[in-house]
C-alpha cells in the first residue's frame, strides 16, 4: 500500500508545498512565541528538526514492528507521544549541557516541543499515508527543515520590523499573523510544482 | 476486548515504557553527569566539592546550607535568592519575574532554578549560612537581679555555633499552663563568641510575657531548650578608634559579648560602656566589668542610676544614661556607637548622639 512517490519528491514537497506551518498550520504556538529573536528561533528550528527526524524514524519502526503485527492500532497515539516526550527529555539534557545559552533562551518552549503539533502531525501523516521507512525519514527531515525555514523567516522579519514605525494595532502578535498569512500565500506559489497529501 | 488483547496491550505498553526509561536513564547518566565541581562561597571562605547536575538549592541543602524556600523549588515563592558571581549561566525565563533590576546587578538568582554544572562563586549572607537549630541542655539558671535571669545552655555533643558577638538567637518555649502553643522570642547572646559549645542569654521577666514567664517560672536546670540562630546584623564594625556602648536592663547581653570580642581579639579600640539602671538592685555584672576595667585600661565601665535609693549609697553617675552621654562624649568623630535597650531609651540616646556628630553609619542598635 506504500504510495509510489520518489522520497526526494516527498522531501522537497514537505519543505515547500506542504510546509508544516504555512500549509498545514501545525506547530503554531512555539512558532509564534519563540520568533522574536532570530538566534533563538534558529535554535528552536534546529531542535524541532532533530526531534522530527528522530521521532519519525523511531515511530516508524515501532509502528511497523510493534503496533501493526498485533493490530493494536489504538495504542499508536500514546506510544508516539511517549517516544516524543522521551526524545525531547534527552534533547533537553543535551542542550543544557552543550549549549546552556540556547537552553536558557528556549526555556519552557523546549519541553513544549513534546506537544508541538508538527511533531505528532508528521508521525500521524506518515502512518496515514503508508510511507515506507525511507519516505518517512525524508518526510520527517523535510518537514523539520520546512518548519525551521518558516520560523527563521518570521523571526528575521520580526527582528527587522521591531524598530519600524507601525500603527499600534498592528504591532506584536498581529504583525506575526499578518506576516505568516502573507508567507503562506507566497508558498502557495510552490504548489504548482507537485503536492503530496 | 478479549483477555489476550488486554495482555498484549499491557505487555507492549510496559515494554515500550521500560525501553524508553532505560534510554532516558542512560542519557541522564551520560549527559547530566557534570562530575565533581567546586562551590566557592563568600570569596573563598568556604569551598565545597559537590556533585554537579542538581539545582543549586538542593545541592546547598545537601551540604547543610539552608536557603529559605517556601515552594520547594517550583519558582513560585521567589525566596531562595542567592548571589551567584560566576557559573550560573544566563537568567532564565522562570527567574525573571522574581529578580528586580537592582538584584540583577548583584547577580541575584533563584537557587532552585539554576543547575550546578561548573565551578560556581556564590555570595551567601553569612547569617543565612550559619542559621541552624540547636536542641540545647539548660545547665545553669541564675538570678542576676530580681527580674533578670542568666541562662546557660550546652549545645548538643559535637555541635558548635559560630556567631558574631552582638547577634541574637530565637528561643522556643514549650506549651505550659494555659499557654497551649509554642512561641519564640529573640534574645541576644551574652556569652563570648569564642565559646562555641555553650550559649548564654539574659532574660528579664516581662509582666505577663509568655516567653519570659516560661523562663522565669517553668524552666529548670536539665531541661531541653530549642534555639535557632544566630541572627541579626548587630555586631562589631570597628572602623573607628573608640566604641561607645550603651545598654539598659537585659540589653547588657550583646554588649558583654562585644566587649569580650574586642578584648579577646586584641583589638586596639577604646571602649566606654554606659549602663543605665534605675536603682542599685538593677545593676549586675558590675564586679565583672570592674575587673575588666582593671585588666584592660582601654575599657571604661560607666553605670548610671536614674533614681538611686538613699540606702544604695551611690557614688557614680546619677541620672539617665543620656545625661552621662551629654557630659562625657564630646564628638562623634572616630567613634562608633552600639546601643541595646528599650525603644524609649534608644531613641533618646540616638538623638543626643546625632547632635554630637554620629551618623546612621556609625550608630548600631538593637531595639527590643
Amino acid at each position: 500500500m506504500t504510495p509510489n512517490i520518489n522520497p526526494l519528491i516527498i522531501f522537497i514537497a514537505s519543505i515547500f508545498t506542504s510546509n508544516m506551518i504555512l500549509s498545514n498550520f501545525l506547530g503554531m504556538c512555539s512558532y509564534l512565541s519563540v520568533s522574536s529573536e532570530y538566534k533563538t528561533a534558529n535554535g528552536l528550528g534546529m531542535a524541532v528538526t532533530l526531534v522530527l527526524v528522530l521521532t519519525t524514524a523511531i515511530n516508524w519502526l515501532i509502528y511497523t514492528y510493534i503496533i501493526v503485527p498485533p493490530e493494536l492500532y489504538y495504542l499508536q497515539y500514546i506510544i508516539f507521544i511517549m517516544v516524543i516526550a522521551a526524545l525531547v527529555q534527552i534533547l533537553e539534557m543535551g542542550l543544557d549541557r552543550y549549549s546552556p545559552d540556547l537552553h536558557a533562551k528556549l526555556g519552557i518552549f523546549l519541553p513544549l516541543i513534546t506537544v508541538n503539533c508538527a511533531i505528532l502531525g508528521v508521525t500521524l501523516f506518515m502512518v496515514i499515508r503508508h510511507y515506507n521507512f525511507v519516505q518517512s525519514l525524508l518526510f520527517g527531515l523535510g518537514s523539520g527543515l520546512g518548519w525551521w525555514l518558516a520560523i527563521n523567516m518570521l523571526a528575521a522579519m520580526r527582528e527587522k520590523l521591531a524598530s519600524a514605525k507601525l500603527p499600534p494595532g498592528v504591532k506584536g502578535p498581529a504583525l506575526s499573523f499578518i506576516i505568516t498569512g502573507i508567507m503562506a500565500m507566497a508558498f502557495i506559489g510552490f504548489s504548482g510544482i507537485f503536492t503530496i497529501q | 476486548m478479549d483477555f489476550q488483547a488486554i495482555l498484549k496491550t499491557v505487555g507492549i505498553l510496559s515494554l515500550v515504557s521500560a525501553a524508553l526509561s532505560v534510554i532516558i536513564s542512560i542519557a541522564e547518566g551520560v549527559l547530566n553527569n557534570y562530575g565533581i565541581v567546586e562551590l566557592d562561597i563568600n570569596n573563598g571562605k568556604k569551598k565545597l566539592q559537590v556533585k554537579g547536575g542538581s539545582s543549586l538549592l538542593s545541592t546547598l541543602a545537601s551540604e547543610k546550607i539552608f536557603i529559605p524556600s517556601a515552594c520547594g523549588g517550583k519558582a513560585t515563592c521567589g525566596l531562595c535568592k542567592v548571589s551567584v558571581q560566576e557559573g550560573a549561566g544566563p537568567l532564565l525565563m522562570t527567574e525573571e519575574p522574581y529578580i528586580t533590576p537592582e538584584e540583577r546587578k548583584q547577580n541575584m538568582r533563584l537557587s532552585c532554578q539554576i543547575k550546578v554544572k561548573t565551578n560556581m562563586k556564590l555570595l551567601i549572607p553569612e547569617a543565612l549560612f550559619n542559621i541552624r537549630e540547636f536542641i540545647c541542655e539548660l545547665v545553669e539558671i541564675e538570678d542576676m537581679t530580681y527580674d533578670i535571669k542568666r541562662l546557660r545552655m550546652k549545645l548538643p555533643e559535637g555541635q558548635t555555633i559560630d556567631f558574631k558577638a552582638g547577634q541574637f538567637m530565637q528561643f522556643y518555649t514549650k506549651p505550659y499552663g494555659k499557654v497551649k502553643e509554642e512561641v519564640f522570642r529573640a534574645y541576644s547572646i551574652s556569652s563570648k563568641a569564642t565559646e562555641k559549645d555553650h550559649l548564654e542569654l539574659l532574660i528579664r521577666l516581662v509582666p505577663n510575657g509568655i516567653c519570659t514567664t516560661y523562663v522565669h517560672t517553668v524552666l529548670k536546670v536539665g531541661d531541653k531548650v530549642r534555639l535557632s540562630g544566630p541572627y541579626g546584623d548587630f555586631y562589631l564594625r570597628g572602623d573607628c578608634e573608640e566604641l561607645i556602648m550603651i545598654a539598659g536592663g537585659s540589653g547588657l547581653a550583646p554588649i558583654r559579648s562585644l566587649v569580650y570580642d574586642v578584648i579577646e581579639k586584641g583589638l586596639p579600640h577604646k571602649m566606654r560602656f554606659f549602663f543605665g539602671a534605675n536603682t542599685l538592685r538593677d545593676l549586675y555584672y558590675v564586679d565583672e566589668f570592674e575587673q575588666i576595667e582593671k585588666d584592660y585600661p582601654q575599657f571604661k565601665f560607666i553605670p548610671c542610676l536614674a533614681r538611686p535609693e538613699p540606702s544604695d549609697n551611690w557614688q557614680g553617675v546619677t541620672g539617665f544614661v543620656t545625661v552621662a552621654l551629654q557630659d562625657q562624649v564630646d564628638t562623634g568623630e572616630g567613634k562608633e556607637a552600639y546601643l541595646c535597650g528599650s525603644p524609649g531609651m534608644l531613641d533618646a540616646c540616638i538623638k543626643i548622639l546625632k547632635e554630637k556628630g554620629f551618623t546612621d553609619e556609625t550608630i548600631f542598635y538593637d531595639k527590643f
